[in-house]
């Protein structure tokens, strides 16, 4: 059985911390997942994700601050808007629902980052693989 | 493929010791790396943040022409600005560089050498694409207040807000109560030398009414902060304490004429031990020394129908201004410094303890009171039940600490104050003194003599957690006595001691608004519930919202000395931050490309700071760089890409999603 590769996009605040914080306490978790880090949750453009899936992602996760705890206010409720509408997208293109993933872990979680990295790769095992489509270039707006 | 055309990227690879070599082959990443589009060199290196490492940047830069950086490193958190301005010191922008996190987000959480050297690749290629599309930015110039907020008037805040006033710069310490001086002000004696503590506060208390470059606000809250480090926005609700600040001296005539000849009310400053009229100086040294009306008590602020007596005592002063109303006020300050304190655990869900239920069991903090000269009983240790001394007394340390029930952590002073109480209620009472430990943590300077001490003053130790406080007596001698039910686990036998009164080492756990406080902040909590620092070790002041600092026991439990020590710490930050005057801002704002903006208006409602406005003539979005605080959320949003985010261009990212998800 192939690896599930899993692309994830952390806000640097919550996060991204989170995943340093998992790192400074040697807390060992699936090594499916590459982190693209961006400044908030709110910066996710639903492309990046459909870009994500193109480029052979099995599964791509999102992880914002939590309710009320974003930096910027409330991009969060900004990214978690668009995942309604993604999901939706995503579903009518044939891609199952599981593989896209939005968690609220804040700096302090680095136990909930372990946890849910581990557990999104376990399900996505059960799910075929993405085929990989063919080669594009890099969608420039 | 080398060099090709203008960009050509560097990349370094650091071992970091063994904290990344041992998981990843850093040798093998970096002669993938070598081999990549664009790469004119790449570099493995042991410690990349050393001077050494960073001189390497330095030639190449200088030698092999490099025009972009990419080291794989540790987070970018920890040393982008390092390596930035490695990058810039060969004269190349500090844009240019593109930091990749191979140790926290790789070497430490993986275990397969294999997989973990893939993953390092993969993030390293994805840089490579990325950094082709970096761009040459300036940091945004961005002048700081010099003033600081200090919140909570405890000794952390009283220190922070001292040590800033004596740099000469303007505090506003706000405090929730109507005197400063939180807990300190409680404790009757401090350990382990034994100092009286509101001697040792009380100077620092009234400096800080004496200083003029000190504003304190009491009964006052804060109710919103806005803006970010450098300018902050701060609404300071202060509530009516019915008497004119500037008027009363604290001659308390009117507490003396008030129509209540007796105390009636809780008294909050002796935890309810004591009765208060409804005009009260909280305690003899309050700061300010003005008295207050508590409006659910007096009785002309209820009812109207009050004699008036004790506003006819304050005569020509007029200080009692029963029209008083909340008023709003709104400061603007460079830096915050959080200093909010602790709570002390409620013991009554421990229901085996007995508190609440059996009269003679109390709390620390109670007993700290009946020890005070100025607390309830002028300092006569008598039980609640029949107000006598008592003869015997148990100490139950651990009482909400070390407990799965409560809490798992440590409180770290319960051990030494409840020594402290173990010798004060000696010398008062000579009551028999028994302490119920699991172990004494006696850590800090002198505290480990101040143990011994206490055992040749006879006082008893019993290593074991107290397991019941009961008053159902099994045997004679128990008859009308508390008995506390302990494992002795030097002996190896359960032991019942029959005791008059016991006392409860209550745990120190996060103030009860925290949850509040900490969004209001932006600031994050750690699991145990107190305001995380940014790092434990290294930051351990910092939070993760720039400009805004931690004191005393709102970061975790900690005793006196480490307060004042952690407060002088932050006010040492804060004046670090804002008497630079300026400080640069991260260049990723956002902004709007005119010919590809319809005008369509989606973006306007989505920023939460405003910085989008139309221009009405040209049917365009305008993003206000100053306000832009570089979310990215309008970026995300524009139907025709029409806004770009700087260091987070969607060419950047991409290309970035490209890269790492690319097969070899």
């Amino acid at each position: 059985m192939s690896e599930p590769k899993i692309l994830a996009f952390f806000c640097n605040w919550c996060t991204y911390t989170a995943a340093d914080l998992a790192g400074t306490s040697r807390m060992k978790y699936a090594a499916n997942v590459r982190v693209v880090r961006m400044m908030c949750s709110g910066r996710l453009d639903p492309q990046f994700v459909l870009q994500a899936f193109k480029e052979g992602a099995d599964g791509v996760l999102i992880g914002g601050c939590h309710p009320n705890d974003c930096h910027y206010i409330e991009g969060n409720y900004k990214a978690l808007r668009r995942m309604t509408l993604l999901k939706r997208m995503m579903e009518s293109m044939g891609i199952e629902k599981a593989r896209v993933r939005l968690e609220w872990i804040s700096a302090s979680e680095g136990l909930k980052l372990q946890e849910v990295v581990n557990e999104m790769t376990e399900q996505l095992k059960k799910l075929p693989p993405m085929s990989r489509m063919e080669p594009t270039q890099v969608a420039h707006p | 493929m080398r060099g090709n055309g203008d960009v050509r990227i560097g990349v370094y690879v650091c071992h970091c010791g063994s904290n990344i070599a041992a998981t990843v082959d850093v040798e093998a990443v970096t002669r993938y790396a070598e081999e990549l589009p664009n790469v004119a060199l790449a570099r493995e290196y042991k410690y990349m943040c050393s001077d050494p490492g960073q001189e390497l940047i330095r030639k190449d830069i200088d030698e092999n022409k490099l025009n972009r950086v990419i080291v794989a490193a540790c987070s970018p958190l920890l040393h982008e600005h390092t390596f930035r301005h490695a990058t810039e010191a060969a004269g190349l922008n500090a844009y240019y560089f593109q930091m990749v996190n191979i140790r926290e987000h790789c070497s430490w959480v993986h275990d397969d050498r294999e997989r973990a050297t893939t993953k390092a690749k993969d993030l390293i290629r994805a840089a490579t694409m990325r950094i082709v599309h970096h761009e040459a930015l300036e940091p945004r110039k961005v002048a700081i207040r010099p003033e600081v907020l200090v919140v909570g008037g405890g000794v952390a805040g009283i220190q922070a807000a001292l040590t800033l006033a004596a740099a000469g710069k303007h505090v506003y310490l706000v405090e929730k109560d109507a005197t400063i001086g939180g807990h300190m002000a409680k404790f009757d004696k401090t350990f382990p030398t034994l100092d009286c503590s509101m001697c040792i506060l009380a100077p620092k208390m009234t400096a800080v009414k004496a200083s003029k470059n000190i504003t304190l606000w009491t009964c006052s809250d804060v109710t919103r902060v806005e803006g970010y480090v450098g300018n902050f926005k701060v609404t300071v609700r202060r509530r009516p304490r019915y008497v004119i600040e500037d008027l009363c001296v604290g001659c308390s005539r009117c507490i003396d004429e008030c129509l209540f000849k007796e105390g009636k009310f809780p008294d909050e400053w002796n935890l309810g031990l004591s009765k208060r009229k409804p005009v009260y100086i909280p305690f003899p040294q309050a700061v300010p020394p003005v008295a207050l009306i508590d409006p659910a008590a007096c009785i002309q602020l209820k009812t109207v129908k009050c004699k008036m007596t004790f506003v006819e005592a304050c005569g020509e002063r007029k200080a009692i201004d029963f029209d008083q109303k909340a008023e709003e006020k709104v400061i603007e300050v460079g830096a915050i410094i959080v200093a909010t304190g602790f709570r002390a655990y409620d013991p009554t869900p421990l229901n085996r303890y007995g508190y609440g239920r059996l009269k003679d069991v109390y709390t620390a903090l109670e007993v700290e009171r009946l020890l005070n000269a100025s607390g309830p009983t002028g300092g006569n240790l008598v039980r609640r039940s029949d107000n006598a001394k008592p003869k015997s007394v148990a100490i139950l340390h651990c009482v909400g600490s070390r407990d799965e029930n409560a809490h798992i952590y440590c409180s770290r002073v319960c051990c030494m104050y409840s020594l402290k109480l173990a010798h004060l209620i000696k010398e008062k009472t000579g009551a028999e003194v028994f302490n119920c430990y699991i172990d004494i943590r006696a850590f800090g300077k002198g505290y480990e003599e101040f143990y011994r001490r206490l055992m040749s003053e006879g006082v008893q130790f019993i290593r074991g957690k107290g397991a019941e406080v009961t008053d159902v007596a099994e045997e004679l001698r128990e008859r009308g006595k508390l008995v506390v039910s302990v494992e002795d686990t030097l002996l190896s036998r359960i032991r019942r001691i029959p005791v008059d009164m016991v006392v409860l080492a209550q745990a120190l756990e996060a103030g009860a608004d925290a949850a509040e406080v900490r969004r209001m902040f932006n600031i994050s909590c750690s699991a145990d519930g107190f305001f995380l620092e940014k790092h434990p070790k290294l930051a351990p002041v910092n939070t993760v919202a720039d400009g805004v600092f931690l004191a005393g026991c709102c970061q975790g439990a900690k005793d006196i000395p480490d307060t004042v020590a952690q407060a002088g710490a932050a006010a040492g930050e804060a004046l670090a931050l804002i008497d630079a005057q300026f400080m640069m801002m991260e260049p990723n704002t956002a902004s709007v490309t005119e010919d590809l903006c319809s005008g369509c208006r989606t973006c306007l409602p989505l920023c939460p700071y405003q910085a989008i406005t139309r221009d009405e003539q040209k049917n365009k979005a305008v993003i206000n760089e100053v306000l832009c605080k570089g979310c990215g959320t309008c970026v995300a949003s524009c139907p025709s890409a029409a806004i770009s985010q700087k260091l987070f261009t969607d060419a950047q990212i991409f290309s970035e999603i490209q890269g790492v998800m690319m097969h070899e």
